[in-house]
C-alpha cells in the first residue's frame, strides 16, 4: 500500500505459522489421497501404486450401496441447489432492489436463520417437524431439508454481487420503454450470472456434503454418500473408503475452483 | 451483521418495489415452514411426555428439563439432587470449543495477518488456498484427520522414522484429538474475519507508533489489536459456536470418554436412549446458549461500530 517501510508490517514467525497452517489444512487430505492408491490390503503398509480400491468402489461388494448412495446424493444436490438458487435470486432482488421496507431486517434474519441455528439443532427440529405432521421419512424429507439450509449459502454470493451492480443499466432499459420484467430478465439476470453460478455451486457442495441433517431426516434404508461413508467408517476405516473420499473431495475442490474463477472473471468485464 | 450488509451496498435501490412481496414470498414460505416451524415444534416437544421407543405423548410435562438438571433417584421419588451428568457434558463441550477457538486464534491470527499484508494480487490466492479445505466434506476431513493421527498412522510413522519419538503417540480418542478436529473443521472462520479487519486497518497508525519508539510487539498489542478487535471477536464466535454443537469430531476422534452435546442429542433420537422430549430439551438449551452468544456479539459489534464512527 502506501507504506514503503515493509519492516513495520512484517513480524518474524508469522510466515512460518502461515505455512504450518497450510500444512495442517492439506496434510490429511494429501495423505488420504496418496493412501487411496495403495496396493496393500492393510492400511499401514505401503505396497506400491494401484487402482484396486477405485475398482473396488465400482465393482466390489459394497459397490451397489455406494452407487445408490451416490445417485441419491447427486439428485438431491442438483434439485436442492437449483431450487435454493432460484428462491435466493428472487429474494436477493427483493432485498437489494426492493427499496426500504418494514420487514427487511426480519427477512434477512429469516434467510440467515439456517446459518445461526447449530446444525444438530436444525436436524432435531426438522426430524420432529416431519414426525409431528406425519410426513414419512425418505428422499423427499432429505430434499426439503436441504433446500432450506442451502438458501443462505446461495443467497450470500448472489446478494453480494447484486449490491455491486449499479442499477443504471436497468434504469437505461426502463427509460427505453422496457418493462420491469424485461429489465429483470434481459439486464439484471445476465449481469448477475457469475453470482448466481457461484451461489449454485456453493449450495450444491453444501448439499452434497451434509451429513448431520441428512442422518436425522433420512428414512430407514435410504442413504446418501456421507451417511453411507459414515456407516462404513463406524466399522473401521477401509481402503475403499479412502478411494471414495478422494473422488468426493476432488468433486468439491473442482467445483469450488470453478466458483472462484467464475466470480473472479466478472471483474474484467 | 444484518444492518451492515444491508446498508453497505450503495446499489440498494427500489427498482422492483412493486414486486417485492412476490420476490420474497418463496423464501419466506420455505424458511418459515422448513426452519422456523420446526424450531417452534421442537420447543413444544421439549415440554411433552416421552413415549417409549421414540416419539411423544401429547401431555404437558417438565420431565425433560427436570431430568437434565435434577436427579430424583431410580424411581423418581427421592428428594431432587443436582444432576451433574448432563451439565458436565455441556461444560466439556464449552471447554473443548474454547480450546479449539484458542488453537484457531493462535494459528489463525498470524495467518490472517500474513495474508492481509501480501500484495493486492496475491491476497485472493491465499484466501482461496485457506478456504478450499473448508469446502471438502466435513466427514471426509474428519476421517482423514483420524487416519493421519492413528497410532499406526502416517504421522506416527513419520515421527518415528526421523527418530523424534520411539513409540507411537496416542492422539486419537483424547480431548486433544477432538480439539484438533474442531480446529481443522472451522479454522477458515477464524482467518477470514481477521483478514478482513487487518486489510481495512490503516498501517499509518503502526508507523506513527514506530516513530514514537514503540517496539513492534507493543505496536501489535496496543495499536493493531484494539483496531481489529471486532474481527478477532467475530472469528472467535464463528469458531466457538459450531464447535460447541459439533457431532462428527467428538464422535470419530474423541471416543466414548469425550462425549459432547452433539452426541448426547443424537443418542436421544438414534441410539437406545430414545427420549425425544429430552433430546428436544437439550437442543433448546444449546440453541438458547448460542442465541445468547450471538445477541451478545451483535451488541459488541454495534458498540464497536459506534465507537469506530
Amino acid at each position: 500500500m502506501t507504506s514503503k517501510q515493509f519492516d513495520i508490517k512484517t513480524y518474524t514467525g508469522f510466515k512460518g505459522i502461515t505455512l504450518l497452517c497450510l500444512v495442517i489444512l492439506y496434510a490429511p487430505l494429501v495423505v488420504v489421497t496418496i493412501y487411496s492408491f495403495n496396493a496393500s490390503q492393510s492400511l499401514t503398509n505401503w505396497e506400491g501404486v494401484s487402482l484396486r480400491w477405485y475398482a473396488d468402489v465400482f465393482t466390489g461388494p459394497e459397490s451397489a450401496k455406494f452407487k445408490t448412495a451416490a445417485k441419491n446424493s447427486f439428485i438431491i444436490a442438483i434439485i436442492a441447489a437449483t431450487t435454493a438458487t432460484t428462491i435466493a435470486t428472487l429474494a436477493a432482488t427483493g432485498m437489494v432492489r426492493g427499496g426500504k421496507f418494514r420487514f427487511r431486517t426480519v427477512s434477512f434474519g429469516l434467510i440467515s436463520l439456517p446459518l445461526m441455528v447449530p446444525e444438530i439443532v436444525l436436524a432435531v427440529a426438522t426430524l420432529i417437524f416431519f414426525n409431528s405432521i406425519g410426513f414419512e421419512r425418505g428422499l423427499l424429507t432429505i430434499l426439503l431439508a436441504h433446500i432450506a439450509f442451502c438458501i443462505p449459502f446461495a443467497y450470500l454470493p448472489i446478494s453480494a454481487r447484486m449490491q455491486g451492480i449499479e442499477d443504471s443499466y436497468e434504469q437505461a432499459a426502463l427509460d427505453l420503454y422496457a418493462t420491469k420484467r424485461q429489465a429483470f430478465t434481459k439486464i439484471l439476470l445476465p449481469l448477475m450470472m457469475p453470482g448466481i453460478i457461484s451461489g449454485f455451486l456453493l449450495a450444491f457442495i453444501v448439499s452434497l456434503d451434509d451429513f448431520i441433517i441428512t442422518n436425522f431426516v433420512k428414512g430407514a434404508g435410504v442413504e446418501t454418500l456421507p451417511t453411507a461413508i459414515f456407516g462404513s467408517v463406524k466399522q473401521g476405516i477401509k481402503p475403499n473408503i479412502m478411494a471414495i473420499s478422494t473422488m468426493l473431495l476432488s468433486v468439491s475442490i473442482v467445483m469450488v475452483t470453478i466458483s472462484y474463477f467464475v466470480s473472479k472473471s466478472d471483474n474484467t468485464k | 451483521m444484518a444492518a451492515g450488509a444491508a446498508s453497505g451496498g450503495s446499489a440498494t435501490t427500489d427498482t422492483y418495489k412493486e414486486a417485492r412481496t412476490w420476490l420474497l414470498l418463496p423464501a419466506w414460505v420455505t424458511l418459515s415452514i422448513l426452519v422456523l416451524a420446526p424450531v417452534i415444534m421442537m420447543l413444544i416437544y421439549s415440554f411433552l411426555t416421552k413415549e417409549f421407543r421414540g416419539g411423544v405423548i401429547w401431555e404437558f410435562s417438565l420431565a425433560a428439563y427436570d431430568q437434565f438438571f435434577f436427579d430424583r433417584g431410580l424411581f423418581g421419588d427421592d428428594p431432587p439432587k443436582i444432576e451433574w451428568t448432563y451439565v458436565t457434558i455441556f461444560w466439556r463441550s464449552i471447554w473443548q470449543a474454547g480450546a479449539a477457538t484458542l488453537l484457531s486464534l493462535v494459528i489463525g491470527f498470524p495467518t490472517a495477518y500474513f495474508i492481509a499484508t501480501r500484495s493486492e494480487n496475491m491476497r485472493p490466492v491465499w484466501v482461496f488456498l485457506i478456504t478450499i479445505p473448508y469446502w471438502v466434506n466435513l466427514l471426509i476431513r474428519t476421517v482423514s484427520m483420524k487416519f493421519l493421527l492413528r497410532d499406526q498412522g502416517p504421522l506416527n510413522d513419520f515421527l518415528m522414522s526421523i527418530g523424534l519419538i520411539d513409540s507411537p503417540l496416542h492422539i486419537v480418542n483424547t480431548n486433544f484429538a477432538v480439539q484438533l478436529g474442531l480446529f481443522y473443521s472451522y479454522l477458515p472462520f477464524m482467518v477470514l474475519p481477521i483478514y478482513a479487519a487487518v486489510e481495512r486497518y490503516n498501517f499509518a497508525l503502526s508507523e506513527a507508533a514506530a516513530d514514537l519508539y514503540a517496539s513492534k510487539w507493543t505496536t501489535l498489542r496496543r495499536v493493531l489489536l484494539p483496531a481489529i478487535k471486532p474481527g478477532v471477536f467475530a472469528g472467535c464466535i464463528l469458531v466457538f459456536v459450531p464447535s460447541m454443537g459439533s457431532f462428527l469430531a467428538p464422535d470419530l476422534l474423541g471416543g466414548a470418554k469425550n462425549f459432547m452435546i452433539g452426541s448426547l442429542i443424537e443418542e436421544q433420537f438414534k441410539g437406545n436412549a430414545g427420549n425425544w422430549p429430552f433430546g428436544a430439551a437439550a437442543s433448546m438449551i444449546l440453541l438458547s446458549m448460542v442465541l445468547i452468544i450471538l445477541m451478545f456479539s451483535a451488541r459488541q459489534q454495534a458498540k464497536a461500530d459506534k465507537a469506530g464512527g
